[in-house]
């Protein structure tokens, strides 16, 4: 007889847990401790959009919406991407409003790739990407960034990875964790080796909103492979909404139409309150994203800089809130460098492998954190590596 | 963000973290700030404290005046009259109902009560005024006063 955890499939028993999980038990009998851990805006939702929830509420909008989601969210989703991002999508047919991001990711993997398909991942990145791939039974081909590229996805790195068996890319810039960014040129080269080959690129652009000198280019926006490009999206970062679940995935017609069924017979709608708080988050909070924005500019700045006076080599990030230093030059594992801050100087930063392989001798530290939580982060960092 | 924003939220800042956060040299944020100072751009600094937990005799009152425009000066003389008063802190010229808005303090009821009737309103040009105490202080200058919410955030998710 089996027990009753072989019942599990191979590919989940097979993937790890996250690794970042054993810094939850490393927490508890800590006291005073300065997260820079965490993946989400220190700011609340705006009370506008959290107002209209209630409202929404208060009006019993608390049926199921149309499997897309509500047409109103829909409509207004593709007003600011085409305003935004010049991109042009039908909100009758080519849009999807998820559970978050995390599921547009899910139903984009799994739409596209299964057993002996390949999925290239760009590393370190965000650590669903894989977890996903694996639960869809096909194979993630992983692609190392380097620091010396900035963490830029290169048509050679690129090549290098294309088999016959290659079915997606998964592009996602602004980055979690390196705070990379790429422009419209550093894309296009890619976009023209790809237009060439069957491959569908899942763009995940949920830090759009968030880019520090140049405004964010859209991989979707280039014509050539707009049709083959699944874009992700969500309100989590922008409008500081991580446990609201919100997102959307936006493609050609076509693939939607396929990706739907998952997300109908899996999820069947997000959740309808939150769908009409959207709304008006898309429709009148443009300045609280800004006025957030800025906040993590200065934040971003302060961080940086701090790091670099204390002797920590960094590479100054473009997107996202994130940064992500390079600790080769202490000796230390990524693990070890981030136990020992932690234990010794009760600052959580993750360790670069969490974020795959490919982040050993970085860690990633979050500045969507107060200025003053930064600055005894800082204080106790330099401590710290003074003593290396 | 910009100098003056990031010094509206903390003016302890340092003109090298300003200089830091804004990617602007030391010497350039000096001299900008000089400039503000000068210009009365930033007409000042200071703390803004919740008196009612420093202190417990602090009374607060907003008072509506009326006035009868001056001819030549309009309402800035008579304004002036009302605003250099120690115990006026805040003053506004207002459009509507009424013409001018002076937040009061006193230690109690009875000293700004008085002091509204016998200076405010003995005031050339005063016609009427109405008072309305404070009761309790939500926000100010951006500030809310209640505790703080702390982080609700998970310390380390996924
Ligand atoms: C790159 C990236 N994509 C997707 C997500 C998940 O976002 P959501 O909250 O919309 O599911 C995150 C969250 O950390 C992320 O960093």
């Amino acid at each position: 007889m089996k027990k009753p955890g072989e019942f599990i499939r191979e590919e989940v028993r097979n993937t790890p847990p996250s690794g970042i999980r054993k810094y939850f038990d490393m927490l508890s009998g800590l006291s005073d401790v300065i997260s820079l851990g965490v993946g989400e805006p220190d700011f609340v939702t705006p009370w506008q959009i959290r107002e209209s929830a209630i409202y929404s509420l208060e009006k019993g909008r608390t049926h199921y919406t149309s499997n897309t989601g509500l047409l109103e969210l829909r409509q207004a989703v593709c007003n600011m991407l085409r305003k935004k991002y010049n991109l042009d999508y039908n909100p009758l047919n080519q849009i999807i409003i998820t559970v978050g991001a995390s599921e547009a990711i899910d139903i984009a993997i799994r739409s596209i790739a299964g057993p002996g398909d390949e999925v290239i991942i760009p590393e370190p990145c965000f650590v669903a990407y894989k977890g996903c791939v694996n639960f869809a039974g096909a194979t993630a081909v992983p692609l190392q960034l380097k620091e010396e590229n900035r963490f830029k996805l290169t048509v050679e790195q690129l090549k290098e990875c294309v088999t016959k068996k290659t079915k997606a890319l998964i592009l996602a810039y602004p980055n979690n964790p390196t705070g990379a960014i790429m422009t419209k040129e550093e894309l296009r080269p890619i976009a023209d080796y790809l237009s060439t080959k069957d491959i569908v690129v899942i763009s995940d652009e949920i830090y759009a909103d968030l880019t520090y000198g140049t405004k964010h280019f859209s991989f979707a926006e280039l014509e050539n492979m707009h049709d083959k490009v699944i874009y992700v999206n969500g309100f989590s970062k922008s409008y500081s909404m991580t446990g609201w679940r919100l997102g959307y995935v936006c493609a050609h017609k076509d693939i939607v139409a396929e990706m739907l069924k998952i997300h109908q017979y899996a999820i069947m709608c997000a959740p309808s309150f939150v769908q009409y708080a959207a709304i008006d988050a898309l429709e009148q909070c443009e300045a609280d994203v800004e006025r957030m924005r800025k906040q993590y500019d200065a934040r971003r700045r302060y961080i940086y800089n701090g790091l670099i006076e204390i002797g920590i080599d960094c590479f100054l990030p473009e997107g996202a809130f994130y940064v992500f230093p390079n600790i080769k030059k202490t000796g230390l594992t990524s693990e070890r460098f981030c136990d020992r801050l932690l234990m010794e100087h009760k600052v959580l930063a993750v360790p670069g492998t969490a974020f795959s392989s490919a982040g050993e001798g970085y860690f990633r530290a979050t500045y969507a954190s107060s200025l003053e939580n930064i600055k005894e982060a800082l204080k106790r960092m330099e401590r710290f590596v003074n003593t290396l | 963000m910009d100098i003056l924003e990031l010094l509206k939220q903390d003016a302890r800042l340092t003109p090298k973290e300003l200089a830091v956060m804004t990617g602007k040299s030391v010497e350039e944020v000096e001299k900008v700030i000089k400039q503000y100072e000068r210009d009365k751009v930033i007409a000042g600094y200071s703390a803004v404290i919740n008196w009612e937990k420093a202190r417990d005799n602090i009374v607060v009152a907003f008072i509506e005046i009326k006035v009868t425009p001056e001819r030549d000066y309009g309402f800035e003389e008579i304004a002036k009259r009302i605003y250099s008063y120690e115990q006026v802190k805040t003053c506004y010229l207002m459009s509507g109902a009424f013409d001018i808005a002076a937040v009061v303090e006193g230690s109690d009821l009875k000293e700004v009560a008085l002091f509204v009737a016998q200076k405010l309103s003995a005031i050339q040009g005063v016609t009427a005024t109405s008072t309305h105490f404070v009761l309790k202080k939500y926000k100010e200058n951006d500030l809310i006063f209640e505790e703080e919410e702390k982080d609700r955030r998970e310390a380390i998710v996924l």
